[in-house]
């Protein structure tokens, strides 16, 4: 090898010892405007509130805490109304908890059931392939179209009147339970791999069934995870609107749902109800729905972030 | 459910048929078989939705384009949007540009912004840093697009009608710009949690090298990590796009429903999902051309994302630089 310098490299000390510390500082700033924009939102969306005359000063916090309270408790107790001042989430709350629930009985257990069938039982090859790239291009799909399907399938069942459901909170409930399947799905799977296949063979070899094997040592070993992966996709199906708007939740029902074949509304169809009204007093009205809603979806997103981090047993 | 302990009466010493896996009696292989079923058609229903998809949009917008006054070609060519009128202009290009103009405006916030915070939470960020920051950004993933599109109406066109009017721009209530901004803001963290995992996956051994060899920080970054994951990269911004295209609520407040094609991003415009929630929230009948819309409509929807989706995939694979 020559010593000869080469033609193009001529270091700039100068740009090089500037330009790293720049582009780390950019860096930080881009991380840092996820974060910010969290604060302003839920900022503003408190602002807005609590709008009309500022009775206290935005640094009593203390007695700005208990005009949120009150107004919560106001907006969680009141039906729809035309006048802003009475207008509240009661029915689209009772919905929103209805559509939980099903979604957790009905999605969940299929959604975990399809993890374990491709993480335990399907051997691997073109099958369990295609399955899996299935899975994947649905997760994808845009909510919208998750919609649609329920629209035709479980609302009008393609005009066979015998087994359509109408826009009833069970078509809301299948709609979401496939909206969230892959979600579901997909953490399962990944919190199923995480489980070493030694306790596996450790339990066949003593003679256990596939399933024995699957109930009494994956399962319980992967909970954390598969129950992280439950909270997302709840979390999911609770804040979802557009296709609960295709299926039939309409904002204007006063009457709180008894069944499963009941009509219904829900948290976020109802903001966006509001949210659409010109009058603005209906825009303090939103935001305060707004925050019931975020409220709701942090403590289950943190939940979820607790779990995760806390009771994992294998990495 | 029968217990997992073998009654000892049930078993002789011999090995016979009903001994082999799976199950020792009876009733724990029929066990076996019921369960395994049950898992089967468990995945099952996931092959049932995507043909679920296919087959409504398909039949629905099948149904739609026999219609004696729809056209294929006027569909997927006609400038003029104009549902309501006599007769009926369909027409997609308008919803395709407004679709494009939100999906390109986002990406042009959220691309940039989320490869940089990518960089900084896998090379430069400090372990506790990075175990703080990294579920801020998944919190703010799991914020519901009604909030973004509430904001957007709240917060944005307020502060954007203050800035440019001034200037002598013209701001609607509902505009392009809007939605731009909070769409892009949405999808950051999809961006950076998808490329900073595979930033992070890049083998430190590349950039211990680098580093051996003189280069500085940013160099390693930009000049080993960077191209070593190009193909996690390119495919998360491709999903990224994907996810603008599909955005539906915070379009819908905050974009307004005016189909026209437009460079002006401070006017309405109207997208594809906002169409669909328009046709749903207004009186069309079943059967009507403007109801059956809806779903040809949807089709499209569907497969560009699918194929953005497929595409984004096939980056992933095929480009892949792979390390022992």
């Amino acid at each position: 090898m020559t010593t000869a310098p080469q033609a193009g490299f001529a270091p700039n000390r100068l740009m090089r010892r500037l330009l790293g510390p720049v582009f780390g500082t950019a860096c930080l700033l881009a991380t840092c405007t996820g974060v910010a924009v969290l604060t302003l939102l839920l900022g503003s969306i408190v602002a807005a509130a609590l709008q009309g005359p500022p009775r206290a000063p935005w640094y009593a916090i203390g007695s700005n805490l208990t005009e949120a309270g009150s107004l919560i408790r106001r907006l969680a107790t009141s039906s729809q109304s035309r006048m802003p001042e009475f207008a509240g989430y009661r029915v689209g709350i009772a919905g929103s908890l209805w559509l939980l629930g099903l979604v957790a009985l009905i999605g969940i257990p299929v959604g975990v059931g399809a993890g374990v069938y491709l993480e335990e039982y399907a051997r691997p090859g073109r099958l369990r392939q295609i399955v899996q790239t299935n899975i994947a291009n649905l997760a994808g799909v845009p909510s919208i179209v998750y919609g649609i399907l329920g629209l035709s399938l479980f609302v009008r069942a393609f005009g066979i009147k015998a087994i359509a459901l109408g826009p009833t909170l069970l078509a809301g409930v299948l709609t979401l339970s496939l909206l969230i399947l892959p979600i579901v799905v997909i953490t399962a799977q990944e919190a199923l791999r995480a489980v070493p296949s030694s306790l596996r063979h450790a339990a066949l070899a003593l003679g256990a069934t596939r399933w024995q094997v699957v109930r009494d040592h994956v399962l319980p070993s992967a909970l954390p995870g598969i129950l992280t992966g439950t909270i997302l996709g709840l979390s999911r199906a609770i804040g979802e609107t557009a296709p609960l708007l295709m299926v039939g939740a309409a904002g204007s029902i006063l009457q709180m749902p008894r069944g499963p074949l009941d009509r219904y509304s829900a948290l976020p169809v109802e903001i966006y109800n509001y949210a659409r009204q010109p009058d603005p007093a209906f825009q303090a009205v939103a935001a305060g729905g707004i925050l019931i809603l975020v409220t709701i979806l942090l403590i289950m997103n943190g939940a979820a972030i607790v779990i995760r981090s806390r009771f994992r047993r294998y990495h | 459910m029968p217990s997992s302990f073998q009654k000892p009466g049930n078993r002789s010493a011999a090995p016979q048929a009903t001994d082999l896996w799976p199950g020792h009696s009876r009733a724990l292989a029929f066990w076996e078989g019921v369960v395994t079923s049950a898992l089967v058609s468990c995945a099952a229903i996931t092959i049932f939705t995507t043909a679920g998809i296919i087959l409504v949009l398909g039949v629905q917008s099948f149904e739609f384009f026999r219609l004696p006054e729809i056209s294929i070609t006027e569909f997927f060519f006609g400038t003029t949007l104009r549902p309501g009128a006599h007769p009926p202009k369909f027409g997609i290009v308008p919803l395709l540009w407004g679709t494009f103009l939100v999906a390109a405006g986002s990406s042009m916030i959220a691309l940039p912004i989320g490869l940089l915070s990518a960089i900084y939470l896998s090379e430069y960020a400090p372990r506790r840093v990075r175990s703080v920051l990294k579920p801020a950004l998944e919190l703010l993933a799991g914020i519901p697009t009604i909030v973004y599109g509430y904001l957007a109406l709240l917060l944005v066109t307020p502060i954007l009608k203050r800035l440019l009017e001034p200037m002598g721009f013209r701001v609607e209530t509902f505009n392009a710009l809007a939605a731009c901004i909070v769409v892009g803001v949405m999808i950051i963290p999809l961006v950076s949690s998808l490329s900073e995992d595979v930033l992070s996956a890049v083998p430190r051994g590349l950039r211990e090298a680098a580093f051996g060899l003189g280069a500085t920080k940013f160099e390693v970054s930009t000049r080993v990590v960077l191209p070593a994951a190009l193909s996690g990269v390119f495919a998360s911004f491709i999903l990224a796009v994907s996810r603008a295209v599909g955005e539906t609520m915070a379009v819908v407040l905050a974009a307004g429903m005016r189909p026209q094609i437009t460079l002006n991003p401070l006017t309405q415009i109207e997208t594809m999902t906002t169409y669909i929630v328009q046709v749903i929230g207004g009186e069309a009948s079943y059967g009507e051309p403007k109801y059956l819309s809806l779903f040809a409509v949807g089709l499209t929807l569907f497969a560009i994302t699918l194929a953005l989706n497929i595409v984004s995939s096939w980056v992933l694979r095929h480009f892949r630089e792979v390390y022992q």
